[in-house]
């Protein structure tokens, strides 16, 4: 809104005999005015939380500092507390494993599907587009199904398993096993990750020219030769932006691990997302939160660098 | 003849199979929401005896958290839009210097972890008193939205010709009021698609709920389905039934905006 009124004016003086490079110059700033609100919501909600966060993360925070106002700044201290957390360090492991577990996971199956359903047969498209709902659900919401389904006395996995002889009549502790709950939040993820590693890779496997294929096919390959020989390599660049972009939201996973788990038991489930929300939001002490986030942001930056080389051909056409 | 029909056949019955494993949560889901004696015990297999007497429990405890969340998540939309479009025009149709660098920071952005964004936020917004306020929550939710509709509008107003908004203004209009009148209406599917993601991403939001708040005046859905399901493992039933509620946001974007998902799921970042 503020832009019309700004505007309005501004080019009305401009219009009032100004020399033409005053006019010129005058409705370049003018177009920068439709940039601009959206540039500065940015900066702020994305910009000042960067650097706020590496400011923080050499702050002594407390409760009080909410009263207070002051966050004295205290060097390395916090670094040197989280470093020295073996929470912090088992969250790191623990980080690693679901990313590696739920990308493997979802990328493999996710591909299959996208191979299959790369087939021409009758609904498939609307049966594509309904696979797409575990995506769209609030993962909050899908963790809070699924913990009914895992739940080791009354959920229907350790019924069904039952039922087929698979586990004995007391179930798998699926989430209440500091030794299993890991493992279970990474399939759940790999459950909700699934559709969008099929779209994107069904996305890419259109691309790849037909005749590529017939020519294979006159050649002789096998199926799996095929695979192997022209969709994968075809495949790649789309392949790296799966897997880059796959990492940088499972690395950062908080919703779907504390609706699941809290963390537990034992912390087994605790990661860097939610080691952060617990240093920052339940021990109050936002600067080792900081911290914690800022590593977040280092791993995510290594994966930026590789996203953004992985790109690079598309940035280069200009569009 | 015969036999490509019945491989298309064949084909079909295994996406069916497919699609029962990997949506069987969402069954379950609906399944549990409907037997209000699914409370502790095991659940049925087939609501056999169906009843929305869970529903009435959801509504009448979750209610005001669904609204919460549909006023939040509107709010969003509306700030996103209004911040998304005449920039998306700009970087389309201005060939502003630095344009392109503003589009790649725009991808960036995307990869920041949104833990660190509430870390800062909280302490800013506790100073400015945005803290457990709508207009705070909707202001951090737009975020979730904004580089998704820059991108996906931008690359739509790419193919707006120039000739379009020079007409307009050599009869008299100035660039916004030519820019409301004919870029907006013709960018209608465009800002459709961009407003229902970013409502849905607002609506899915969790984090910013969880931790710009700290009593339950601002408390949606995603926020009342955690806290309620910690408090209330007995009733499963009623949990079931908010989380069906909840979902319908996303069925709905799935019928309505189907063909543009696949677009959404990218985000602009394959292209």
């Amino acid at each position: 809104m503020t832009t019309i009124t700004s505007i309005a004016p501004a080019e009305g003086t401009a219009g009032a005999g100004s020399t033409s490079v005053r006019t010129s110059r005058h409705r370049g700033l003018l177009r920068w005015l439709f940039v601009v609100p959206a540039l500065a919501y940015m900066a702020l909600f994305f910009g000042y939380p960067l650097v706020r966060n590496i400011v923080m993360s050499f702050q002594h925070y407390t409760p009080k500092t909410y009263f207070t106002g002051e966050a004295p700044f205290n060097g390395l201290d916090n670094w040197r507390a989280v470093f020295a957390n073996e929470l912090f360090t088992d969250a790191l492991w623990h980080t690693a494993l679901f990313t590696v577990g739920s990308l493997l996971g979802q990328f493999t199956i996710g591909l299959a599907l996208a191979v299959f359903f790369s087939r021409r047969f009758r609904l498939s498209g609307v049966i594509r587009a309904v696979l797409l709902l575990p995506w769209l659900v609030p993962m909050v919401v899908s963790a809070v199904v699924w913990r009914r389904i895992l739940d080791q006395e009354h959920g229907m996995l350790n019924t069904a398993l039952h039922a087929v002889g698979l586990v004995p009549a007391d179930g798998v502790p699926w989430l209440s096993s500091p030794g299993v709950a890991l493992f279970s939040a990474i399939l759940v993820n790999i459950w909700i990750g699934i559709p969008f590693n099929m779209v994107i890779l069904y996305g890419g496997l259109q691309e790849i020219p037909r005749d590529l294929y017939e020519a294979a096919a006159l050649d002789g390959s096998g199926a799996w030769r095929t695979f192997r020989s022209i969709t994968l390599p075809m495949l790649r660049p789309v392949i790296t932006v799966v897997l880059v972009l796959g990492f940088m939201s499972t690395v950062k996973i908080l919703d779907l691990i504390l609706a699941l788990t809290s963390g537990g038991p034992a912390d087994s489930t605790q990661t860097l997302g939610t080691v952060t929300y617990q240093l920052s939001f339940l021990q109050l002490d936002f600067g080792q939160g900081a911290v914690v986030g800022n590593v977040l942001i280092l791993i995510s930056a290594v994966f930026a660098v590789l996203y953004l080389r992985a790109n690079r051909a598309d940035f280069g056409k200009g569009k | 003849m015969n036999r490509l029909r019945f491989r298309s056949a064949w084909n079909t019955t295994a996406a069916l199979l497919i699609l029962a494993v990997l949506l069987f949560p969402v069954y379950w889901m609906l399944n549990t929401a409907l037997q209000p004696e699914a409370s502790i015990a095991a659940t049925q297999w087939f609501p056999t005896a169906p009843s929305l007497r869970n529903f009435d429990t959801a509504i009448s405890s979750q209610g005001g958290s669904l609204l919460t969340s549909f006023a939040v998540a509107l709010g969003a939309v509306v700030v996103c839009l209004a911040l998304a479009a005449p920039a998306a025009y700009g970087l389309a149709q201005f060939g502003l210097r630095g344009g392109q660098g503003i589009v790649f920071g725009t991808l960036i952005t995307q990869m920041v972890p949104g833990i660190v964004i509430a870390n800062a936020l909280y302490s800013a917004y506790a100073e400015l008193g945005l803290v457990n306020s709508y207009l705070g929550l909707v202001l951090a939710d737009a975020s979730l939205g904004l580089p998704f509709a820059i991108v996906l509008l931008r690359a739509f107003m790419v193919s707006i010709p120039a000739e379009v908004v020079e007409a307009a203004m050599v009869d008299g209009a100035n660039r916004f009021t030519a820019f409301v009148r004919i870029v907006l209406p013709m960018s209608r599917n465009a800002l459709i698609t961009a407003g229902l993601f970013t409502f849905l991403f607002a609506w899915s939001d969790f984090m910013f709920a969880l931790t710009l708040n700290t009593t339950d005046d601002v408390k949606p859905i995603t926020l009342g389905i955690y806290q309620f399901v910690g408090a209330h493992v007995s009733d499963w039933g009623a949990v079931m039934a908010t989380a069906v509620l909840s979902a319908v946001p996303a069925a709905i974007l799935l019928v309505v905006a189907q063909k543009y998902i696949a677009a959404g799921i990218t985000g602009g970042s394959v292209k």
